[in-house]
């Protein structure tokens, strides 16, 4: 069995990290979830949450907020919609997209509702997660 | 036969204006560069989306529970052009080639009896749109501020096209845009994004093997509004590295110009200034010859 497998995790605007990995943790819709060499092939959506790549180099995180990373036996991609290095997101940022995320919520339809208030408490989550 | 004087103030302002274009020219090539590079870099992830979402759509397509994004209302009655143009003018035919495009399109539907709605994006094109189509437009969106265009940019478009979709504002939306070439080739693009269509040239044999958690629909159902961001985004992108190409060999041109100008003055000049040398010459001689 091969120790490192391809991943990407590219953002509209960058690339950020093009890497041989020997794990990624991903903060799935439905759950976080490990991805190693030889993982079923899967696609998922994110919530927001911090990403960990552990590769030969050494362990490097990331938070990211929506978007879906897709998983085979020999790589993984993770298509976020914002991602930036752990160390430089600022409480600021985190706020400006709190408070987007809530404007949002109590616009949302009834039917979207949850959705829109699940997104809130994620970023909240995340928030604390990088300890703000 | 204008004056010395005059020739000389010419060749004074033409050569001033030589300057501005140069500058023109090199602030756009530097410019263009970089658009170049953001062009570059959103490239994978347009790709990949568009990879999974064929994918997706693929297997989800035919069925009744497809989202509306993807499916469309059913209608095809009232059409949404998205035309982007930059905010500023002084750079060769781009602004025009897309408005052309465009007119074409609007004048196509309407003549088909279909109602046209249109928001343009950057200035220049909601001048040169407004004479034929002023009753038609619906929202502009001013980019006149923005430095460097990000993805926020695209998803706030993005965000009012689907909010105006589902409150059944139109039922097909087509972006107008030029794509990059080269720095003399720009080709005015428009593209379909709502309903989303997809280019089915991979991903529509092997996504088929993928897990998806949650359900196909409802990764579907979340990545198409990214979907159509995604598509705004990179046409806005590919637009801004039109705009720089094109206006680089706009005033490559133009400073071509001035400079066979400036000859063209100068010879003009030393000929008059020889003509009048010798005007003079044969007074003199001539009254010195009347003795």
């Amino acid at each position: 069995m091969a120790d490192t497998m391809q991943f990407d995790l590219v953002s509209p605007e960058r690339r950020l990290a093009s890497v041989q990995a020997r794990e990624v943790r991903i903060p799935g819709a439905d759950g976080d979830l490990t991805a190693m060499p030889d993982h079923a092939a899967l696609i998922t959506t994110l919530r927001p949450g911090i990403l960990t790549v552990v590769s030969a180099e050494g362990t490097s995180d990331y938070a990211v907020t929506g978007g879906f990373a897709e998983i085979s036996a020999t790589g993984a991609s993770v298509l976020a919609e914002r991602a930036m290095p752990k160390g430089e997101v600022t409480a600021a940022d985190m706020d400006a997209l709190i408070t987007d995320a809530i404007a949002e919520a109590g616009e949302a339809p009834a039917e979207g509702k949850d959705a829109a208030n699940k997104l809130v408490a994620d970023l909240q989550a995340l928030k604390s997660a990088l300890g703000f | 036969m204008p004056s010395l004087k005059d020739l000389k103030n010419r060749i004074g302002s033409v050569k001033s204006t030589r300057k501005i274009t140069k500058a023109m020219q090199m602030v756009a090539a530097a410019k263009l560069r970089r658009a170049q590079e953001a062009a570059e870099a959103a490239r994978p992830y347009a790709e990949r989306m568009n990879a999974v979402m064929a994918g997706l759509a693929a297997s989800v397509g035919g069925s009744d529970s497809a989202p509306r994004l993807l499916a469309g209302t059913g209608a095809d009655k009232t059409h949404m052009l998205v035309v982007m143009t930059a905010e500023r003018g002084l750079c060769g035919g781009f602004n025009s080639s897309i408005v052309r495009l465009a007119r074409a399109k609007a004048a196509e539907l309407i003549a088909a009896g279909k109602t046209v709605k249109i928001i343009t994006v950057g200035k220049k094109g909601r001048e040169q749109l407004k004479r034929d189509y002023a009753d038609h437009f619906v929202a502009h969106v001013d980019l006149s501020e923005v430095k460097k265009i990000g993805y926020d940019n695209a998803q706030s478009i993005a965000r009012d096209l689907i909010h105006r979709f589902d409150h059944g504002e139109f039922d097909v939306a087509t972006i107008f845009f030029n794509r990059f070439q080269s720095v003399i080739s720009q080709i005015p693009t428009a593209q379909q994004v709502i309903p989303a269509k997809f280019e089915q040239a991979e991903g529509t044999g092997s996504a088929a093997l993928y897990d998806y958690e949650p359900s196909e629909e409802e990764i579907l159902a979340d990545l198409l509004p990214r979907g159509v961001a995604t598509q705004v985004f990179t046409a806005l992108l590919e637009n801004g590295a039109s705009e720089q190409g094109a206006r680089m060999s706009a005033m490559d041109n133009a400073t071509r110009n001035a400079g066979d100008m400036i000859d063209k003055l100068t010879i003009q000049f030393n000929r008059s200034r020889q003509a009048a040398i010798t005007n003079e010459l044969i007074e003199i001689i001539s009254g010195a010859e009347a003795l």
